[in-house]
């Protein structure tokens, strides 16, 4: 701290000197604590997996858009699927929120650095070396790993190629990763608010990482001891997961779930928080019900500890099981449901403007809350023996991930990168990114709901006649999508680069502390802790 | 014998075409909804479903009517003022208890449609269905019967060499079939990884785990055909696994269950009598072991031979496929190799087919043994006349080295 404050005024724009040329370009950002430097560093690599994670996603769509073996087989289509999804989640949702949590919780509770910078850029720097892991099992011989992102037993271990292995260590390196960042997130928060900022006084995406962080906590060591297992079943000749030596193939779901359940709410609960911010700010009034989103999103974070079985309601757990897990996962629509009611009741008698961060919110109460209709009937158990391992399923959770995750992703880049960039973006080329995501999003994946009722299972590269039709539709929609997200790249770049000047408070109805800093904020945030009445 | 199964086969094939013309003259297109289904579960998970939806739908409109209002009436672009108030507990209150009882509403009858789901207690049919990749066995345990049920869309099809059929991906060699108004239980259980027998219109979704067996339980009311996918990603061919079932009345499902050859006396007459197989030509042999490797063999092995090593070796070249003894080759397909995916097929392919696909592949792809290998070949290895070979052990022979 005192350290921070002799040189702070000297760095005001721009990091440490490491050197010149490319060598000093490479320290400059390998040795960076910086919580503004790993920020960008994690929103980059979360920009690039978003594009190859897409690219995947097309590529299961090419080979969908018609019936038959066309482009890819079916062992890369495997591997496609496992890949899309593995990466869209530990490569683009996860360190997304963790770079919007870096640049954005030291300014918005006025300090001047996150509490624990070194540690902040190990947890980063341990990333790419792990995505290469994983994606060099795509050129090993046997392929990739090709069991779904869910890794089900015994397909992972007895059946599953030797890159497996791989996999397993790329997995223990993102849990490490995530585990530590989690760790300096909960330490910034509870350490260094500024003199005054209570608890309930914290903006609302401070709220729900501080909550997302003691998940990552409980669960990552989780999924280690999960892919831990599968390793010695593999190779120590242990029989976990092997009913013929005594283990249980199910033992591995519920290790997974109870892994993945709360997994999901740590991608959904920061993209609430980004919500919450986003809302207020474009109706220009106060967030609805404060501390009622504070008690629904803990207490989403709780139950999701509970509801992990409704995952696997067909594998034969037993019906007291099924009747416990079904009235709990109902039971958490009540949260979403206040969250849901309190961001309309926000807009309501607002004075709203719609500049692209608030159409992607909006657009995401909207959408997500369809994926939340369907999370409800996919909760009903005797209705979830038709649903599940269907594309019913495919759509629920593409609509909460992708316009609501992912929405939610590209409204808090528009909404805080003047801010970070000192520069407006294009507002023009924002608002058609946003139409055609939203248009498009919406023929990619509402369709998919026909095709899961009629009865398309999931991750089948090839399919009956009767589902063609849907098939290019979604297909059509899928490509519109994934091309239109390269508007929101050059919108990106360009405002990077320069465009109009920034104010400090940016937006008209912008609340909080990082608004009262300067864009582009100074390198070391709060060099002297704000005042806060 | 074989013939007579083979006849039996193609009458099936065509009274399953004809049922399919009758009944359900195509699968819908364009279909937006669940199955209604032929069981009383089906309905039942059918009406609860619609209800679920409608409940949705309401709260929906209700929820995005006050939502679009505030969009086109709450913008400063029309001059609207913000108000300031941000807090109510009794608003928050009511929007908490309002959901809540909903939800009891929806979570009585979904609780008693599973009660009802669940109890599988007295059946009139037993049925143990067993997964394998890539194909579903099915075991009438009352009467003795067990089948294997591949998929018979021709590879062609699948290559988009020839035009797709109107089942595509979506037939059997072999359909289940099951009488109507009986109680059937399924015991549902798998032999490799897991899988997940549905048929949509029966109202089951089971997943078939290694080792542990699960019930459930269906009783058709319509004659007709039904048909499902494997639901759960079990490997490469996850989605070249139908499941077809033919309902039919009680009468016509005795009259199948005489035809049927019981368990046991499948090979019962050419395990004691070799010599009589029948000899064919290298062109039969050929042309049907291509068929069948395709169909079977090629998902793993790949059509072109080269498999994936190393989880699938190449049998282009390979040692079992052009070297000696062909007994070596002949025991791997009919015992399999233990702990991988190449299972034993002496229960699921007849003599036949087996001297077929050894005979192509011992001639494809440029292995050109010029061996022409006979099902009395086959009867011999299968009656154990030849000593297997010994298990090489890796480490020891410097494969590791």
């Amino acid at each position: 701290m005192s350290e921070t404050l002799v040189h702070g005024d000297e760095h005001e724009a721009h990091g440490p000197e490491q050197g010149k040329g490319i060598l000093g370009f490479i320290k400059r950002w390998l040795f960076t604590t910086n919580h503004k430097d790993i920020g960008t560093l994690y929103l980059l690599i979360a920009l690039a997996s978003f594009f190859l994670a897409g690219a995947m996603a097309l590529l299961i769509r090419v080979e969908l858009f018609q019936p038959g073996h066309r482009f890819v087989d079916p062992n890369l289509f495997n591997q496609m699927t496992t890949f899309h999804g593995l990466i869209m989640l530990f490569g683009v949702v996860m360190p997304a929120f963790t770079g919007l949590a870096n640049w954005q919780i030291p300014m918005m509770i006025g300090a001047p650095d996150m509490a624990l910078p070194r540690l902040n850029n190990w947890s980063f720097w341990i990333l790419p070396f792990a995505f290469s892991l994983l994606l060099s099992t795509l050129f090993h011989k046997g392929g990739g790993p090709n069991f779904g992102w869910t890794m089900y037993a015994p397909l992972s271990t007895t059946y599953a190629p030797p890159s497996t292995d791989f996999m397993i260590f790329s997995v223990h390196m993102l849990g490490i990763s995530s585990i530590m960042g989690s760790i300096n997130i909960i330490a910034t928060i509870l350490n260094m608010r500024a003199p005054g900022m209570t608890m309930m006084k914290m903006p609302i995406f401070v709220w729900t990482w501080l909550i997302t962080a003691f998940l990552l906590i409980a669960i990552m060591p989780v999924l280690a001891g999960a892919v831990t297992m599968m390793l010695a079943d593999r190779h120590f000749g242990t029989s976990f997961f092997e009913a013929a030596g005594g283990g249980d193939p199910i033992l591995f779901q519920h290790i997974f779930w109870f892994f993945g359940h709360p997994e999901v709410y740590v991608l959904i609960l920061p993209a609430f928080g980004v919500i919450s911010e986003i809302i207020p700010t474009f109706s220009r009034k106060p967030l609805f019900g404060y501390s009622f989103m504070v008690y629904a999103t803990v207490s989403i974070a709780l139950m999701s500890f509970i509801v992990w079985v409704h995952h696997m309601f067909t594998t034969g757990v037993p019906l007291g099981a099924e009747l416990f897990f079904m009235y709990t996962t109902m039971l958490i629509a009540v949260p979403t449901g206040i969250k849901v009611f309190n961001w309309v009741a926000t807009m309501f008698k607002g004075a709203m403007t719609f500049e692209t961060p608030m159409l992607f919110a909006a657009a995401f109460v909207f959408l997500f809350t369809i994926g939340g209709f369907t999370g409800l009937m996919l909760a009903l158990v005797p209705a979830d023996y038709q649903y599940q391992d269907t594309y019913f399923v495919v759509g629920h959770f593409h609509y909460v991930l992708v316009p609501g995750v992912i929405f939610s992703l590209l409204g808090a880049v528009y909404y805080w990168l003047p801010k970070w960039t000192g520069h407006m973006y294009n507002e023009a080329l924002g608002k058609w990114h946003f139409w055609l995501s939203a248009i498009s999003v919406n023929i990619t994946f509402f369709p998919m709901h026909f095709l899961g009722l009629a009865g398309m299972p999931r991750r089948i590269p090839d399919y009956a006649l009767q589902f063609t039709n849907f098939n290019v539709i979604i297909s059509i929609g899928a490509f519109v999508f994934g091309f239109s997200q390269l508007l929101f790249l050059v919108n990106v770049i360009k405002t990077i680069r320069g465009g109009k000047k920034a104010t400090a408070r940016v937006w008209e109805g912008a609340h909080g502390l990082e608004w009262t800093l300067p864009s582009p904020p100074p390198y070391h945030s709060f060099v002297t802790p704000p005042k806060i009445d | 014998m074989l013939n007579r199964l083979n006849l039996c086969r193609i009458a099936m094939l065509y009274s399953v075409l004809g049922l399919c013309q009758s009944l359900q003259a195509a699968a819908d297109p364009w279909q937006l909804n669940m199955h209604k289904g032929v069981t009383p579960l089906s309905h039942d998970i059918y009406d609860l479903h619609m209800v679920a939806l409608a409940v949705c739908t309401v709260i929906g409109i209700l929820v995005f009517g006050v939502m679009i209002y505030s969009l086109i009436h709450h913008r400063k672009s029309k001059g609207h003022k913000a108000a300031s108030f941000h807090d109510n507990v009794r608003v928050e209150i009511l929007w908490t208890i309002i959901p809540f009882l909903i939800l009891v509403g929806l979570a009585v009858p979904a609780t008693k449609v599973l009660i009802r789901l669940e109890d599988s207690s007295e059946s009139d049919v037993t049925i143990k269905v067993i997964g394998h990749q890539w194909k579903w066995q099915y075991q009438y345990l009352d009467q003795g019967i067990n089948f294997y049920s591949n998929l018979s869309t021709p590879f062609a099809q699948i290559e988009n060499q020839k035009p797709k059929d109107q089942w595509y991906l979506l037939q059997v060699d072999k359909p289940l079939v099951l009488p109507i108004h009986k109680k059937v239980r399924f015991l549902v259980t798998s032999n490799d990884v897991i899988h997940s027998w549905w048929v949509p219109e029966l109202g089951v979704k089971r997943d078939a785990i290694p080792g542990f067996m699960h019930e459930a339980w269906a009783r058709i009311e319509k004659p007709g055909v039904y048909r499902g996918q494997c639901a759960e990603l079990c490997g490469i061919n996850h989605g070249f696994m139908p499941i077809v079932v033919e309902a039919v009345t009680e009468k016509a499902f005795d009259a199948w269950v005489a035809k049927q050859t019981k368990v046991q006396d499948k090979y019962a007459a050419s395990v004691n009598k070799p010599k009589e197989q029948k000899v064919m030509t290298r062109k039969a042999l050929m042309e049907e072991g291509k068929a069948k490797y395709d169909l079977i063999c090629s998902a793993c092995h790949q059509p072109n031979g080269t498999g994936i090593p190393p989880m699938y070796p190449a049998l282009k070249a390979s040692s079992v496929a052009v070297g000696y003894p062909i007994s070596r080759h002949i025991g791997i397909i009919l015992d399999g190799v233990p702990g991988s995916a190449m299972q034993p097929y002496k229960e699921q392919l007849s003599d036949d087919e087996v001297a077929a696909i050894v005979t192509y592949e011992r001639n494809a792809w440029g292995n050109n043994t010029n061996d022409i290998v006979q099902p009395a070949d086959i009867a011999k290895v299968r009656n154990a006349e030849v000593i297997k070979p010994k298990m090489v052990k890796k480490v020891l022979s410097g494969g590791l080295r």
